[in-house]
């Protein structure tokens, strides 16, 4: 220990000197992992003796009260009918259920209806509005920020408008939208467009301005026309940060469309979660959370593998 | 036949603050040149002397302050094209006269980059999304030339730089140097009547440059187009140019001119005995390369001098 005060060190053939946080970080992360694992398992399990407290009584079965004439309580071990003490969880379900419990509420809820529908529905409905918000932000955002990129008036028309909304957090304006366009699809949609719009909007800008301006001059003296070097030559050299954009709008969308179910919404993850919650069904609760969070997962890794296929040149040059 | 004529061409950028007082960076001041067919024209001098700055007015990505610079094509004036003397002179100063602004009244401007004007870059100017044939045929694409014939005619010129084995290679699987020869052949594939290069070759290692130098020359003497080039090394200067000018900052303007023949001696040479050291080791090439030296050190002094009167 006092040596990592003192000097780097090379740890393993190979590695640079000094490298700031060099070396792989797996063995921790599998730590971090069981350990989380296993304290949830030692607080759910139900391995503890469980005791009930009661007042105190005397032999007429009246409460005992001390000097000060408050009640004495007593706590003993409850008994199962056989006479047997019988063991409780250190954590009551209701506040966090056994990962064995969760297992088969999942699969549970893989068949069987929970607040209006199978969790394939709430999945599938979820999915529907992240997706659907992602692509039309895709077709709207995408072209506006190269169009704020390459004209001055387009970029000084929208910058306000667009920078104005942006650090205004999605439920903020959620009731407004409610009021204006009813708890249909309309609304829901609309959030997650507007959560997914301003990241979009602004790596394609900065895609733009990303491009050399070696590779435009070389276009133009090849004899590109305008039209050409934007399609042929910044259209192109964007993309890997347009990519970016994409992927950090994508996790926007699924923060944006639990809020927006939560809110107002018969199915979907966000629902499921409400419903579950005003019922106490914390499982229910966690599983849904644990299956946001692979879905949108899943969704970042789907857009990293489109920047591989589509940019595969990014970072190489 | 093409000429390339800058008239008393002076370049201001805004910003900054120079020695008169005047707002702006005199990057360019009263610039006279004229650049003919068959000519290899190579620039020399310190760093911020307006070498770039004078390329990107050719190529036409910038717009002289003040002058004019023009290109002057076969049929646009009856001016007579003066071929350079193959005799080495050392003309110090007054070079250029002034083109009589009478006859530059029927020539158009640059008015900006065309594709009469070929650009090498020094980096960063491939797109790494094609491959090299299809960076290479990028300017017939544009021009909307089908493909078979487009990759015909870019093959032509990659064979020309010795990428043979490489058309269908990723820009980011090729070294420097390759990246280099790519960005040429692709300047030629645009049939250009002049080539303008700034720094093709900086990037390079001592022994690619060598060899990326004896290839500019040979399709310089093929093709018989004229270059400009820009460098900051001496001896290439001198292999390279029929015409070395050389520039000196603050403000950027043409301080020496030397007509030399160096790499005509080299070209004259079968490809067999030619030997690229052997001349750049003549008495007389480095008599010149130690001249310019000098130019271009007091040069240097010259500024340091400035900088420092500046601090006080």
């Amino acid at each position: 220990m006092r040596n990592f005060f003192k000097r780097a060190s090379n740890r393993n053939p190979g590695e640079a000197y000094g490298a700031p946080g060099s070396g792989s970080g797996l063995a921790a992360s599998i730590l971090s992992v069981a350990l989380v694992m296993a304290a949830w398992m030692f607080c759910t399990q139900p391995i503890f003796t469980a005791y009930e407290i009661t007042e105190k009584l005397d032999a007429a079965n009246n409460v005992v009260t001390d000097a000060d004439g408050e009640l004495v309580l007593i706590r003993t071990p409850i008994l199962n009918d056989d006479g047997t003490p019988a063991k409780a969880p250190l954590i009551k379900p209701l506040f966090l259920p056994a990962p064995q419990a969760m297992a088969a509420r999942f699969v549970k809820l893989l068949r069987e209806e929970f607040s209006g529908g199978t969790m394939f529905v709430h999945i599938w409905e979820s999915v529907k509005r992240v997706y659907g918000a992602f692509i039309l932000g895709v077709l709207v955002a995408v072209p506006l920020g190269v169009f704020m990129a390459i004209n001055r008036h387009v970029r000084g028309f929208f910058d306000p408008i667009i920078e104005f909304y942006r650090p205004i957090p999605p439920l903020a304006y959620l009731p407004l939208m409610i009021v204006w366009f009813g708890i249909g699809e309309t609304t829901k949609v609309l959030v997650i467009l507007l959560a997914v719009f301003a990241p979009m909007v602004l790596s394609a800008r900065a895609g733009v301005r990303s491009v050399p301006i070696e590779q435009i001059h070389a276009a133009y003296s090849m004899g590109a026309t305008r039209v050409q070097v934007i399609w042929h030559v910044i259209l192109k050299g964007a993309m890997p940060e347009i990519l970016t954009g994409m992927r950090i709008s994508m996790a926007f969308g699924w923060t944006t469309v639990v809020a927006a179910e939560l809110a107002a919404a018969q199915a979907g993850l966000g629902a499921m979660i409400k419903a579950a919650a005003d019922f106490l069904v914390t499982d229910v609760v966690i599983v849904g959370i644990v299956v946001i969070g692979v879905i949108a997962y899943a969704s970042d890794l789907l857009v990293r593998w489109m920047e591989r296929l589509s940019v595969p040149w990014k970072g190489r040059v | 036949m093409a000429k390339l004529i800058l008239n008393d061409v002076s370049m201001v950028f805004p910003g900054g603050d120079n020695a008169g007082g005047e707002a702006g960076v005199r990057a360019l001041e009263n610039i006279n040149l004229e650049i003919t067919d068959g000519e290899f024209v190579v620039a020399l001098g310190a760093s911020g002397c307006g070498k770039t700055t004078l390329l990107n007015l050719m190529a036409g990505f910038l717009a002289p302050t003040s002058g004019r610079a023009c290109i002057q094509y076969d049929g646009d004036g009856a001016r007579p094209i003066d071929t350079p003397g193959a005799d080495r002179a050392v003309v110090v100063g007054e070079r250029f006269e002034k083109v009589p602004p009478d006859d530059l009244r029927d020539l158009q401007p640059i008015a900006g980059p065309g594709k009469d004007r070929g650009v090498v870059f020094q980096r960063h100017a491939l797109l790494p999304w094609l491959n090299v044939i299809d960076n290479a045929s990028f300017g017939l694409k544009l021009a909307g030339v089908k493909k078979s014939e487009r990759y015909e005619r870019a093959a032509k010129f990659l064979d020309l730089v010795g990428l043979t084995d490489f058309y269908h290679h990723k820009i980011y699987q090729l070294s420097g140097g390759m990246q280099q020869r790519v960005g040429i052949a692709r300047a030629l594939t645009c049939d250009p009547a002049m080539l303008l290069m700034d720094e093709p070759l900086g990037a390079l290692d001592a022994l690619t440059r060598e060899k990326t130098q004896e290839l500019i020359l040979d399709i310089w003497s093929e093709t018989r187009k004229m270059i400009f080039f820009i460098t900051h090394s001496v001896e290439e200067a001198l292999f390279l140019a029929t015409r070395l000018i050389v520039m000196s900052p603050r403000p950027g303007r043409i301080t020496h001119s030397f007509d030399l023949d160096f790499c005509r001696r080299f070209l004259a040479d079968g490809a067999d005995t030619r030997n690229a050291r052997a001349i750049k080791s003549t008495p007389d090439f480095i008599e010149v390369r130690e001249e310019v030296l000098n130019i271009i050190h007091s040069d240097e002094e010259a500024g340091a001098r400035h900088a420092g009167r500046k601090l006080m």
